[in-house]
């Protein structure tokens, strides 16, 4: 019965799209771009939402993410530059530089007895004064830095209505952490030990599983999963970086986790949108003629809307019962 | 009465300067692991920021609005709500001390007074979609804050472009007219310190004081009772965030009003950003009371005027801001004044 439901929301939110895209090109909007910058957009949402849903699921609440996105985006370009290659760059300074601060805020908020939120925040400040000066450590040069384009990860160009469609091997990469996230979750013993982590973290611990090495995995993963988000902003779709290069996605990944209601398809779903908007405030500054119209500052706030908009039509959503609570045995 | 006053605030002053330590050990740390000297960085930033009259002047300066914005994410802390919306609601104030300082014609205190009262009504205003959506859909306050943060930082940008740029200098706001300006003291410290101080006694007075006060309290230390017992919840969280919008857009305020040379804001909003972010670091080192946040400020105030003087050693002063983020994470390890005791007096403290 709850494959059929999610097939027919499937199909009606594909049309729904069709409808919305044929609209948009008869105001000279080309669909091709648009649905190309939605993809990017979509990744790092992708990943970092789908991460999060498995770190609050286990009883972590990392609402740290833009402090992870801003340090990986530079450690990523870094990393690059020493390998010579931008998936290295991804793998090295956005994975495992990500992983690593998911350890640290795993341990943290277990052992550490962390108050969540608070160190979460420390994380996103940090991240905000760390990055400007790293970049200034690492190439002197304040703000902004541009980097060989050979390290910018290959698209793969699928033929499409007389163009080129551009696809990034990274967005794939998400879509499938999406489906394994989802069956890890919902089908594996370690997926019904992460929810019972968050949900009844007695359960397990009286089962002779430990709740914090439990949930410092699934925070190391959300890590991992947002670092790699973090590195493909600059090497797999602006191509250059600058310290402001995250513009509030973490936030808005978080948005789409709240959104979502911690179901990582559903969280797939909602980068989507917001990728969407993204995507769509992206092609309406450069169509001629809606550009000398509209200030493209209103156009620059479309996905920060949509989001409070989507949020404020799903309203509050039910999480795990241990969400941001140490656990401590009685 | 004084031993024991100073034996409850004992704890949470010794938590604070360990987590200071720490936040210094971790720059020192970093700069070091690229190659930089820390201690001849921090001995800049301290005589560059205390080591003169300028220096003393302009820390203060840069402490007012940190007070402000750490009252906000205090108030919030204290009513049981994690607001970070300061950041865009001190924009809102900025803009709204120049709608009224740089445009309309007054005689100078009244002019003064209604430039900054609205600037505060417009930071308030700002909070309202945040009471709302947090009030009536259950949305969290930190997506929304953060959302809002960014739609105000554009909106702001668009009317400085559109509406409020000085002809001749489109790189920023019209300057507010000399009647709109507080007093300078010295360097660009102005008497709107006095008026930020005021304003932390007030919110003192309001949550210790009053009944109001009380409410906001208990909703946030004991969500149970207050249901309990009949608050409105509805009107705790309109309260709440509308005082924080208050502080924030006073902060945004004295930025523009109270602010030499400029006397205004930049397109860039260069001089007005990250005041809401470190004001969390003000809030928690002043362990959200208001007396603490303007001890904290001052620090803080120290520590990010004091950073230009580590441009001249090669070090980037943004690193001040990764320092209080280290700050804010150890405040956040209950744990961690336990065990430094334990390690340092070697046995276990309590």
């Amino acid at each position: 019965m709850k494959i059929p439901k999610k097939l027919s929301w499937f199909i009606i939110g594909v049309a729904a799209l069709i409808g919305i895209l044929f609209s948009l090109s008869m105001v000279g909007i080309e669909p091709r771009d648009l649905l190309e910058t939605t993809f990017m957009a979509m990744t790092p949402l992708i990943l970092a939402a789908v991460g999060e849903c498995l770190d609050e699921k286990a009883g972590v609440v990392n609402i740290g993410l833009e402090g992870i996105f801003l340090i990986t985006a530079v450690t990523g370009v870094y990393w690059a530059e020493i390998v010579g290659d931008g998936v290295g760059g991804l793998i090295i300074g956005g994975a495992i530089m990500g992983g690593l601060i998911g350890l640290f805020f795993g341990i943290i908020s277990t052992y550490g007895k962390a108050a969540q939120v608070v160190a979460g925040m420390g994380l996103n400040v940090f991240g905000l004064g760390f990055v400007p000066f790293l970049m200034v450590a690492l190439w002197a040069f304040p703000g902004i830095h541009m980097f060989d384009p050979k390290l910018v990860i290959r698209t793969i160009d699928i033929p499409v209505g007389g163009g080129l469609f551009r696809l990034s091997p990274i967005t794939i990469f998400a879509i499938i952490v999406v489906i394994v996230v989802d069956i890890i979750l919902y089908r594996t013993l370690l997926g019904l030990r992460i929810q019972a982590a968050g949900e009844k973290p007695e359960a397990i611990d009286v089962a002779g599983v430990n709740v914090n090495h439990i949930r410092i995995l699934a925070s190391t993963i959300c890590g991992a999963l947002t670092g790699i988000g973090g590195a493909f902003m600059p090497l797999g779709w602006f191509g250059g970086l600058v310290k402001e290069i995250t513009a509030g996605r973490g936030f808005i990944a978080l948005a789409a986790v709240v959104f979502a209601g911690l179901d990582p398809i559903l969280a797939a779903v909602s980068s989507f949108i917001f990728g969407f908007s993204e995507g769509l405030a992206f092609t309406v500054m450069i169509t001629p003629g809606v550009k000398e119209v509209v200030p493209h500052y209103f156009i620059k706030m479309i996905p920060y809307i949509a989001t409070i908009v989507a949020l404020a039509i799903v309203g509050s959503k039910r999480f795990p019962k241990a969400l941001g609570k140490p656990y401590i045995r009685e | 009465m004084a031993s024991a006053v100073i034996q409850k605030f004992k704890r949470p002053l010794l938590e604070s300067l360990l987590a200071i330590i720490l936040g210094f050990i971790v720059g020192a740390i970093v700069m070091a692991m690229f190659g930089y000297d820390p201690i001849a960085a921090y001995s800049a930033l301290l005589i560059g920021s205390i080591g003169s009259l300028d220096g003393i002047c302009e820390s203060l300066a840069n402490a007012t609005p940190l007070m402000l914005t750490g009252l906000t994410f205090a108030i919030g802390m204290k009513s049981g709500y994690f607001n970070v919306g300061a950041e865009g609601q001190a924009y809102l104030g900025a803009i709204g001390a120049i709608m009224i300082g740089s445009v309309i014609h007054l005689p100078y205190g009244i002019h003064l007074a209604a430039a900054t009262l609205f600037a505060m009504f417009m930071g308030a205003i700002w909070s309202l979609p945040v009471s709302a959506l947090k009030a009536w859909r259950g949305v969290h306050e930190v997506v929304s804050t953060i959302m809002l943060n960014w739609i105000a930082l554009f909106f702001v940008r668009y009317l400085i472009e559109y509406h409020y740029y000085e002809p001749g200098r489109a790189e920023r706001a019209m300057p507010v007219l000399p009647t709109a300006r507080y007093q300078v003291l010295g360097a660009s410290l102005t008497t709107v310190i006095f008026v930020a101080v005021a304003f932390m006694f007030f919110a003192y007075f309001l949550l210790w004081r009053t009944t109001l006060g009380y409410e906001l309290r208990l909703t946030g230390s004991n969500p149970e009772a207050a249901r309990y017992i009949g608050i409105n919840s509805t009107r705790v969280i309109f309260l709440n965030f509308f005082l924080g919008g208050l502080a924030a857009g006073l902060a945004g305020a004295t930025q523009v009003l109270g602010r030499p040379p400029s006397w205004t804001i930049y397109k860039t909003l260069g001089n007005v950003i990250n005041l809401g972010f470190d004001g969390i670091g003000a809030a928690l080192i002043g362990r959200n009371h208001p007396v603490g946040i303007i001890f904290a400020s001052i620090f803080l105030g120290i520590l990010s005027y004091g950073a230009k003087f580590m441009m001249y050693l090669g070090v980037d002063p943004d690193l001040t801001r990764a320092i209080n983020g280290v700050i804010i994470i150890a405040l956040s390890l209950p744990e961690l004044y336990r065990i430094i005791r334990r390690f340092i007096v070697g046995r276990e403290a309590e």
